[in-house]
């Protein structure tokens, strides 16, 4: 594990205690201690999150905000619970800017479909990044598509960052919009994102920040940056499957007419005339997903339980450890050298498939992702096919990724 | 090495992906027809000359994993000069081959240097790599499609 003699300073946390929370972790795949270095995709989930679907389900299963029964006013309190504690963990101001979805791709559907129906049309231009995951370019596509807008793109440069010189000049009378991530799943590359949303606002244009790979690892305060909406998933911070947020500031949420209709979202229906329900009811139709929003709530109250310093130092020294030791293998070439990253590192072996690296690995035990990571268009720019990426997590160690140099190594002799 | 992955990377396949047979363009092809696998990238271009029911000529480019390369290579050199209709047995065989339902020795013996994917059917993430240009090559004969995707 660790050794504390060599970095004495900075570890406030104890790693081998922290992977006890993460019963997965013990595990054993094909024989070999599972190295589990596939978080971008999705992160495993503590104990206590696991026990709290399974309380769910055994104690107090029931519908909200329906029911005049004790169990349903206990669903109820512990499903808006995880509201305010979203809103808190955010610092968002109230807690009816704080939307469930699905995840961050439903999210980011939720604001093209209803904020952007409402606002883009013919001639418009929305801005998005050269290093969107397809779920932040999609929706957009569609929209303009529908409305005959255009969609301009903001290029990256060899490292992997943005051109903030090209980015200003995207902006001209018809922008109406800007959406782009905060942290790319593909090149680790952190935005400096303060600086576009000032940019974007200068020009009275609001933007949609995709944090679903930023939360995980980032201090996340709506206010302080000025957020419009951001966009998150919560499996991708140690949450279940199936839910996710769109904070949304509420001037803007008030004016959008609903994602969806259906039972929830209104507040009387006549055959004439639907009156639609307040925020954030407006935006959530149908029996949403009780189980595991309420244990996503309990996610973010693990989260709070550690300290988020220490984590976010022990990530960055995980990340600078790996690239400094997968740098000396020869032949191996990183994607994604900018100068602010998180916990990914993207790569390429001269000659060998991404994809025959990852089989190969996991029969190490070791788990990768390999191939275009939802992001073709950085592929495209890197003249890439695919990479082998391998993602962090707090619970991550070293000793991994010397098993992931190891394999790689095997990988090598293979194809020798 | 572990035996499954041994199975997998076998020889035949390791050198198939190092020097492709049948790796070029052919400027001449009665058809020309793409092969996508969108997940891991991998993209083939496969031309085929067709005359009188036979498979006279057949060549590929692009490029993608070990397994997807030496697939391609291995077909273009068991195809060649084999009829269509023996062709699209092959193909069948092939499928069954790799998702490991190919039954009795008749039916492997039959099958020559492709035995060398049995491996695949081990690895069920890997079978879209084995097949990708077999499909491409399935819909060139059949169809007249310009584009097959794997996904
Ligand atoms: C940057 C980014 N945006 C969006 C998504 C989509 O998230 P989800 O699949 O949870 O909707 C992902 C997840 O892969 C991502 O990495």
């Amino acid at each position: 594990m660790i050794s504390t003699q060599t970095q004495p300073t900075k570890l406030t946390f104890d790693v081998v205690k922290i992977r006890k929370d993460f019963p997965i972790l013990s595990q054993q795949v094909h024989g070999k201690a599972l190295v589990y270095l596939d978080n971008a995709a999705t992160s495993q989930k503590p104990q206590v999150v696991i026990d709290s679907l399974v309380r769910y389900y055994t104690e107090f299963n029931s519908n909200v905000h329906r029911g005049v029964h004790l169990l349903s006013e206990q669903a109820t309190k512990a499903y808006e619970e995880s509201r305010v504690k979203v809103q808190r963990y955010i610092n968002a101001k109230r807690s009816e800017e704080i939307i469930f979805t699905r995840g961050t791709t439903e999210g980011i559907n939720l604001v093209a479909q209803s904020f952007g129906r409402a606002n883009i049309h013919e001639g418009d231009e929305i801005i998005i990044s050269g290093m969107e995951h397809h779920s932040n370019i999609v929706p957009w596509q569609m929209l303009c598509a529908e409305k005959k807008a255009t969609l301009r793109v903001i290029p990256i440069d060899d490292n992997g960052e943005i051109i903030l010189d090209e980015y200003v000049k995207l902006f001209n009378d018809k922008t109406r919009f800007a959406a782009y991530t905060h942290v790319s799943n593909a090149l680790g590359t952190v935005n400096p994102i303060k600086h576009m949303i000032e940019t974007a606002h200068a020009h009275n244009v609001p933007v949609l920040i995709d944090g679903a790979q930023a939360i995980p690892h980032l201090r996340i305060d709506v206010q302080e940056l000025d957020y419009d909406f951001y966009v998150f998933s919560s499996h991708k911070m140690f949450g279940p499957t199936g839910i996710g947020v769109v904070y949304g500031k509420k001037s803007l949420l008030e004016t959008m007419p609903p994602y969806q209709g259906g039972g929830d979202m209104i507040k009387s229906v006549t055959f004439e005339k639907t009156i639609y329900n307040d925020l954030p009811y407006k935006f959530e139709a149908g029996t949403p997903n009780i189980a595991d929003t309420i244990a996503f709530g309990v996610a973010i109250d693990y989260l709070n339980s550690l300290d988020f310093e220490a984590i976010h130092d022990y990530e960055q020294e995980l990340l600078e450890y790996a690239t400094e030791k997968l740098s000396t293998v020869n032949g191996l070439t990183i994607i994604g050298t900018a100068r602010e990253k998180a916990g990914v590192v993207s790569f390429t072996l001269d000659g060998i498939h991404p994809h025959d690296i990852g089989t190969i690995l996991d029969t190490e035990g070791i788990a990768i992702r390999t191939g275009h990571h939802c992001a073709q268009l950085v592929m495209q720019r890197f003249c890439v096919p695919a990479t082998a990426r391998a993602s962090f997590a707090f619970y991550n160690t070293k000793n991994e990724i010397d098993a992931l140099v190891d394999g790689i190594n095997k990988v090598k002799e293979i194809f020798s | 090495m572990n035996p499954e992955l041994k199975e997998l990377y076998q020889e035949v396949i390791l050198d198939h992906n190092k020097s492709p047979r049948n790796f070029r363009v052919m400027e001449d092809a009665d058809r020309k027809i793409e092969g996508f696998n969108p997940l891991c990238g991998d993209h083939y271009v496969v031309y085929l000359k067709v005359r009188d029911g036979v498979v006279q000529d057949l060549s590929f480019t692009g490029s993608g994993c070990a397994i997807s390369k030496a697939s391609a290579s291995v077909m273009s050199s068991i195809v060649k000069g084999k009829s269509v209709q023996e062709a699209e047995l092959l193909f069948e065989k092939f499928h069954q081959l790799v998702m490991g339902d190919l039954n009795g020795e008749a039916n492997a013996e039959s099958l020559g240097k492709l035995i060398a994917f049995a491996g695949v059917s081990e690895f069920p993430a890997r079978v879209k790599c084995a097949s990708l240009a077999w499909h491409t090559l399935h819909t060139a004969l059949t169809s007249n499609e310009e584009q097959v995707s794997t996904e």
